[in-house]
C-alpha cells in the first residue's frame, strides 16, 4: 500500500479512549495523523515492524548505535520548540554524540483522553519537519490512549538507530591530560525557556529553547577531527553533569574557565533572580566535546561556520589533578568544585 | 550584566585582597591563632563558596558560617507538622521550593507530595493567596519561613487576605528572628568569634540599630554586608580595619540597599501581624528565647496552627550531628564525625547539610571532598596521638 492510498480521516476534535482501542477509530487516527503526517515508505507498509536492508547499513559503517528516550515536557509548546521537536532532536542527538549517523526513529505516543486532535497534528507536523531536517525517518510507532489523569496530556517515546563509521571511537573514558573542552554555544537556554514558558516569573524577555539536531554539526566536527575523544549532549543536569561524567570515567580533572562560558544575559538574569546555576540548567541542542589540543583551533573555526555552532567556544582543559573532579575558575579569581546536581533544579523540562 | 558585574570585578578584588593582607600585622591575635569572622547569613555563605572566596583569603582569617539559613535550622518536628497539614485532604499546602527537601522525622514535603499530598511550590506568598482565591473549596496554607527579610511580604499578604475577606487562606508561621540568635551565639561559652558580617537583607528591613548590642555589649565589630563577592570582601576588610584600630561599631557596607532606620512600612506590617514567641526551637542550636514570631490573636483565622491541629512534637537532633559546634565555629564543617559519610546533601542528617546555603552542604558541593575527608582523618590521628601522649 502506498501513501497515496491512505484515505482514512480522523473526524473527532479530541482523542477518546476509542482511539486507542484497536478498532476503526484507532485506524483513523494512525493512518490520518501518523502515517499521513510522518509520510515515508517504511511506515506506510503498515506492518508491525520496520524492515531494513542490512547491506545498505554496513556500507555506512561497522557498528550500529541504538538509543531510546521518553519526553514528558510541560508545557507541550514553548518558545522555539515543542514536545515533538524535542522527541526527534533528543534521540537524534543521543545517536550523533556517539559518532553515529542517525537513520531511523520509532515513535510511541501515550495520549491522555480528551487531548485536542489539533494539538496532536501540530506536534506530528513538527516531528516530521524536524526529522526531515535531520535526515532521519520515523519508521514504526505505537499509540496508547489512557484515562484522564493517568497521563498528563501527552508523553512521547522515541528510539533510534544509527550507524557508526569505521575509525570513530568516542567514549566518556578517553579524556586525556591537556585535551581541550569545546561547546557549540550558549548554555542553559532550554531550562530557562521552560521556566519562562510556564509563565510563573512573568519575565520581560522571551527566552527560546536551543532545541536542535546536532548530527549535521557533529558530522562536520568528525570530518575535521576524526579523533574526538569524548562527546555528549548536555541535557538534564546541564553541562556540569556531563563534565563530571567525563572526569569520573576518564579519571582526570576538568578545569572550566567561567569567563569563557557562553551564557546569554537573559538566562543569567533569570538564574540571578531564582538562584539557579546555568551550569546545571538543561540544554537540548548543546554538544560538549573533549578533543586533542592540537586540533582544537581547526575544530572551533569549522564549528563556527555552522548554524548550530556559530557561538562555539573553548571553555576549559583537562588536567591530571584533582582526579575525577570538575573545577571552575571563577571570573572573580577564585576556584570551586562543580559537583553533580543533587535532587532536581526544576521539574519536567524534557 | 549591568549592576552585577561591577560587584564581581576581579581587579577590584585584587586591590581589596592587598588591603586585607596589609592589615595582618596591625591586628593582635591570641597565640597567633587565625581570626574568626562569622557571616551570619546563608546568602553570604553561598556567595563565599560560589566565588571561591574562602580559598583566596590568607590563612590567618577563618570564616565561620553562621546559622542564617532558615531552611537549615528548621527543626524536624516543624517539618512533621508541615507534613501533617499538607496531608489533610482539604488542604493545598504551598511552600518555597527550597523547603521541599528538608527531612522530617518520617518524611520530607517532597516525599509527602510523592505520597499524594497536594503540595505546590510558589515564588511568593501572593501566589498562595491567588490559589486561595481560585480554590474556594480548599484550604490554602502558606508555609511562612525565613528571617525578618521575608516577614513583611507574608504580613502584607495576610493583611491583603483580611481586607478581601478571604477565609480559606492561612499561614503556618515559622518566621525566625536574627538578633536573639546572634545573642545566643555570643553568650555560648565556647564562642571564639572576633567579628561579624551582619545579614544585608535582614538589615534592609530592621535597620542598623538592632545590631548595636554586638558592638556595645559584646565588644565585637559588625558590618552590614551585601551579597556580591566584592561586598563580602569589602566587609571583611571593614571588620579587620575595626580590629586593627581597636574599634567596635556597627558599620554599613550595604548602604546602597540598607537605610540606617530599615524599612518602616515593612516593620509596621510585621508588628501588626506578628508578635514574639516566648521561645523557638532551632535545629542545631536548641531552644532560643524570643527567636521566633507567631501570629497575633486578631489574625487567628489566618493562623494554621490555631485553625488546624498540628502535632507540635519536639524531635531531638540526631546525637552524632555536630551542627551546633560548626555554627559556633568550634569545629569546621568537615571536622564533624558524620560529614560526607552518613550526612550528605542527598540524605542530610544535620541542619547544615540541608540547603545549598548551609555551611556543610556548601563544603560538600563546592569543596574538594576527598581532600577534606583526608584532612579530617589526619586531624583525628593527631588528636589521638596527643591524647595518648598526654
Amino acid at each position: 500500500m502506498s501513501t497515496a492510498q491512505v484515505k482514512r480521516k480522523l473526524r473527532s476534535d479530541i482523542i477518546t479512549l476509542a482511539h486507542g482501542s484497536g478498532g476503526k477509530a484507532m485506524r483513523d487516527l494512525i493512518e490520518d495523523v501518523f502515517v499521513g503526517g510522518f509520510n515515508n515508505t517504511h511506515l506506510s507498509q503498515l506492518e508491525d515492524q520496520a524492515r531494513f536492508d542490512l547491506n545498505s547499513l554496513t556500507a555506512q559503517g561497522d557498528r550500529l548505535a541504538m538509543t531510546t528516550d521518553s519526553y514528558v515536557v510541560d508545557p507541550l509548546f514553548f518558545p522555539g520548540g515543542d514536545i515533538g521537536k524535542l522527541a526527534i532532536t533528543g534521540t537524534v542527538n543521543d545517536l550523533a554524540v556517539g559518532g553515529a549517523k542517525p537513520l531511523y526513529l520509532t515513535c510511541g505516543m501515550i495520549i491522555e483522553e480528551g487531548f485536542p486532535v489539533e494539538d496532536l497534528r501540530r506536534i506530528v507536523t513538527s516531528m516530521k519537519a524536524t526529522a526531515d531536517a535531520a535526515g532521519v525517518s520515523i519508521v514504526t510507532g505505537d499509540t496508547k490512549v489512557v484515562h484522564r489523569g493517568a497521563a498528563d496530556k501527552l508523553f512521547i517515546n522515541t528510539a533510534g538507530i544509527g550507524v557508526i563509521p569505521q575509525g570513530v571511537n568516542i567514549t566518556a573514558s578517553r579524556a586525556q591530560v591537556d585535551d581541550v573542552i569545546i561547546i557549540n554555544g550558549y548554555v542553559g537556554d532550554h531550562g530557562a525557556a521552560i521556566v519562562d514558558a510556564r509563565g510563573e516569573m512573568e519575565l520581560e524577555n522571551t527566552i527560546e529553547t536551543d532545541c536542535q539536531s546536532l548530527n549535521g554539526l557533529i558530522e562536520t566536527m568528525l570530518e575535521v577531527c576524526p579523533d574526538i575523544h569524548c562527546m555528549r549532549d548536555a541535557t538534564r543536569g546541564g553541562i556540569a553533569t556531563v563534565l563530571n561524567e567525563f572526569a569520573e570515567s576518564s579519571n582526570v580533572s576538568i578545569t572550566l574557565n567561567e569567563a569563557a562560558l557562553p551564557v546569554r544575559a537573559e538566562v543569567r538574569g533569570m538564574c540571578e533572580i531564582l538562584g539557579l546555576d546555568p551550569l546545571y540548567l538543561a540544554n537540548e541542542g548543546k554538544v560538549i566535546a573533549i578533543v586533542p589540543a592540537d586540533s582544537a583551533d581547526d575544530l572551533l573555526s569549522a564549528m563556527k561556520q555552522q548554524a548550530a555552532g556559530i557561538d562555539s567556544a573553548i571553555i576549559g582543559t583537562v588536567k591530571a589533578e584533582p582526579s575525577s573532579r570538575v573545577v571552575l575558575n571563577t571570573s572573580f579569581g577564585g576556584e570551586r568544585i562543580v559537583d553533580m546536581l543533587v535532587g532536581e533544579q526544576l521539574p519536567r523540562i524534557c | 550584566m549591568k549592576y552585577v558585574d561591577e560587584f564581581r570585578d576581579p581587579i577590584k578584588a585584587k586591590a581589596l585582597f592587598n588591603e586585607i593582607h596589609a592589615l595582618k600585622d596591625k591586628i593582635k591575635r591570641v597565640d597567633n591563632k587565625p581570626l574568626q569572622l562569622m557571616e551570619f547569613c546563608g546568602g553570604h555563605t553561598h556567595t563565599i563558596f560560589r566565588y571561591g572566596i574562602e580559598q583566596m583569603l590568607p590563612d590567618w582569617i577563618e570564616l565561620v558560617h553562621g546559622p542564617g539559613c532558615p531552611v537549615c535550622v528548621l527543626p524536624m518536628g516543624r517539618v512533621d507538622d508541615c507534613v501533617t497539614l499538607a496531608e489533610r485532604p482539604d488542604v493545598i499546602f504551598t511552600t518555597f521550593g527550597d523547603a521541599m527537601r528538608v527531612p522530617g522525622s518520617k518524611k520530607s514535603l517532597l516525599q509527602a507530595k510523592a505520597d499524594g499530598a497536594d503540595i505546590r511550590m510558589v515564588y511568593s506568598p501572593l501566589d498562595a493567596l491567588e490559589l486561595a482565591r481560585k480554590n474556594l473549596d480548599r484550604q490554602v496554607i502558606f508555609f511562612a519561613l525565613g528571617f525578618e527579610t521575608t516577614m513583611p511580604s507574608t504580613a502584607l499578604t495576610v493583611l491583603q487576605a483580611e481586607s478581601e475577606g478571604i477565609e480559606n487562606f492561612s499561614l503556618f508561621c515559622n518566621h525566625i528572628t536574627t538578633v536573639p540568635t546572634i545573642k545566643a551565639i555570643l553568650d555560648s561559652p565556647d564562642m571564639q568569634i572576633d567579628g561579624f558580617l551582619a545579614p544585608g537583607h535582614v538589615s534592609m528591613v530592621v535597620g542598623e540599630k538592632p545590631f548595636e548590642f554586638v558592638a556595645e555589649t559584646y565588644d565585637k565589630p559588625i558590618v552590614v554586608t551585601g551579597f556580591e563577592p566584592l561586598d563580602i570582601l569589602q566587609s571583611i576588610w571593614m571588620v579587620l580595619k575595626q580590629l586593627a584600630e581597636n574599634r567596635c561599631e556597627v558599620e554599613n557596607q550595604y548602604a546602597r540597599i540598607v537605610a540606617a532606620t530599615g524599612n518602616p512600612p515593612g516593620l509596621d506590617a510585621i508588628s501588626k501581624v506578628f508578635e514574639l514567641r516566648e521561645f523557638f526551637e532551632w535545629r542545631g542550636l536548641g531552644s532560643i528565647d524570643h527567636s521566633g514570631v507567631k501570629m497575633r490573636e486578631h489574625f487567628s483565622g489566618f493562623d494554621a496552627e490555631r485553625k488546624f491541629s498540628v502535632p507540635n512534637i519536639k524531635i531531638a537532633d540526631p546525637k552524632s550531628c555536630q551542627c551546633g559546634e560548626v555554627l559556633k565555629g568550634v569545629i569546621r564543617p568537615w571536622e564533624c564525625k558524620v560529614f560526607g559519610s552518613s550526612c550528605t546533601p542527598e540524605i542530610p542528617m544535620g541542619a547544615l547539610m540541608v540547603s545549598t546555603e548551609g555551611a556543610c552542604a556548601a563544603y560538600y558541593n563546592f569543596g574538594n571532598l576527598p581532600e577534606l575527608l583526608a584532612k579530617r582523618k589526619q586531624k583525628k590521628l593527631n588528636n589521638d596521638t596527643e591524647e595518648s601522649a598526654a
